[in-house]
């Protein structure tokens, strides 16, 4: 058996100083799989971001385990994270904003270019690669994203409620997008959002997490057939019927959650 | 575009108006010439120092040390602002000296600075360049500190080195505000530096109008006037061609 891409084990991270202090995630552990696509749904403040900038390596856990991919060769980067809006530079073209992580790397003017057309052709944007962010929709922007990461061709890939500032129809429209340039990699990928439609539409397995301190609260595997598209799922009545169900577990922590923030 | 031009004929054309309100009122005596001559002897003055040589001396003089002292300013002002805006510590321990330092009048220092630098151009371009010093030192710092913390994070999610860091992210995202402040140094350089030339100079432009007050060339006062003017507009202009080249992400 291959060992799963990313281990968390027990991880417990809390923020603060001392008496206004908040464990924001707690004794949190997860397996997933190779070529798994994971998504964590809980309330906000569940710490659900917080395990994913772990994860990337932008925050260290107070205590617990996490290996990334075990075993890798070093020459490719372990992970690649698509921020939620804001997160292209402004003052590059969307050329260079994808090709970020190659210039990183090293890889000359002309190999990246070379590197990047393939990707800015999948999510259409080929003619706007002299564009500035602000020059672009929100929704090309997040497309941007999504390349940016994909070019770097990581282990895994990491994404924090990337389209959550989008309206309902460009969200479902970058969704599919999503499914598939992912589809052509099947990289694994740990993604976190509060749509609970959205998780159903993306993920293999949907991690719900209680409200803070976040902790696994249940697991639930979505065993809808690949390639997906996110519009019509939609349409499947075991879609509305699972996504009821996660509702229901998530409800009571949402309301958990209000209690928090109100007290 | 046909109401664009009409507006830009009428910004060349109502200056022109006032010229010749200007004439004519010399002219039929409601101005008196001792003090304020008309346009045309004010040209003619102008002609006679432009093709004596004077005024490119002193223009040359005032331009020197005005760009020297802007970039031993500018440049000192930027690198600092962004150590400053990177770290909080630099921050705490500079910030009190900033502020001390920032509202004394540069002009008053140049007593001091004249002692220290000589009688020269160091003393003007010294005074030029501490003015700009401060005003960049605090706009970089607000340039830097406003940075979106997501770009650090970006940054750090693909290992960007430290080099890279500060070319591709600190560096072009405070960029912005970087050029505001170089804006308006420029508009204080200006000042400090004729006040500088008044009192202690042998050229510049400065000189040429408080030398022309003295022995009573008021024509070479207001053509001293004029020029400074335009000096200011021209490098004004400069400062704003170079925002545009190089902060082309902000361009309609």
């Amino acid at each position: 058996m291959t060992p799963p891409k990313i281990r968390m084990q027990g991880l417990t991270k809390a923020f603060g100083e001392r008496g206004k202090r908040v464990v924001a995630l707690d004794d949190f552990t997860l397996s997933v799989a190779d070529g798994e696509f994971v998504c964590l749904v809980g309330p906000s403040g569940c710490g659900k971001t917080t395990a994913l900038r772990i994860v990337a390596g932008l925050e260290t856990a107070d205590s617990g385990t996490l290996e990334v991919a075990p075993g890798a060769d070093r020459k490719q980067p372990q992970n690649a994270m698509v921020f939620q809006e804001h997160g292209l530079f402004p003052w590059m073209t969307v050329v260079d904003n994808v090709a970020y992580g190659l210039e990183m790397r090293g890889v000359r003017k002309r190999a990246r270019r070379e590197q990047v057309e393939p990707f800015l052709e999948m999510i259409g944007l080929a003619r706007f690669r002299h564009h500035y962010p602000r020059q672009l929709s929100g929704g090309m922007r997040q497309r941007v994203s999504l390349a940016r990461a994909f070019v770097a061709d990581p282990e895994i890939l990491l994404m924090d409620e990337p389209f959550a500032a989008l309206d309902a129809q460009n969200t479902l429209m970058l969704q599919d997008e999503l499914l598939r340039i992912w589809e052509g990699s099947r990289k694994t990928v740990l993604y976190v959002t509060h749509g609970i439609d959205e998780a159903l539409a993306l993920g293999d397995r949907i991690v719900v997490m209680t409200a803070q301190p976040g902790r696994v609260k249940a697991i639930v595997p979505v065993d809808f057939p690949r390639p997906r598209s996110a519009a019509e799922l939609r349409g499947d009545p075991k879609f509305g019927a699972l996504q009821l169900s996660i509702w229901r577990m998530l409800e009571d922590e949402v309301r958990a959650a209000r209690a928090q923030a109100e007290a | 575009m046909r109401q664009a031009n009409q507006e830009r004929a009428l910004a060349i054309l109502s200056p022109l108006a006032a010229l010749a309100l200007w004439q004519l009122a010399s002219n039929m005596g409601l101005i008196d010439q001792r003090y304020v001559p008309s346009p045309l002897s004010i040209a003619n003055a102008g002609w006679d120092l432009a093709t004596s040589g004077q005024l490119v001396f002193h223009i040359g003089a005032s331009l020197r040390r005005l760009a020297i002292g802007f970039v031993l300013g500018a440049v000192p002002g930027i690198l600092a602002g962004i150590v400053m805006g990177l770290n909080r510590w630099v921050r705490a321990a500079v910030d009190p000296l900033v502020a001390a330092l920032y509202p004394i009048p540069k002009l008053a220092l140049l007593p001091l600075l004249m002692l220290v630098f000589g009688i020269g151009d160091g003393s003007k371009v010294v005074v030029v360049a501490m003015s700009v010093l401060f005003l960049t030192i605090i706009n970089t710092t607000a340039g830097v500190v406003q940075l979106d913390r997501i770009y650090f994070d970006v940054a750090r999610n693909y290992h960007t080195p430290w080099h890279k860091l500060f070319l591709r992210v600190i560096l072009p995202g405070a960029l912005p505000t970087i050029f505001a402040g170089l804006r308006i140094s420029l508009g204080v350089s200006l000042v400090v530096l004729v006040g500088a030339e008044f009192v202690a100079s042998r050229s510049g432009i400065g000189y040429l109008i408080w030398s022309s007050w003295e022995t009573l060339m008021i024509e070479n006062m207001f053509v001293g006037i004029i020029v400074i003017t335009v000096l200011g507009v021209l490098s004004t202009f400069f400062l704003q061609e170079c925002e545009r080249l190089l902060i082309p992400w902000r361009r309609d």
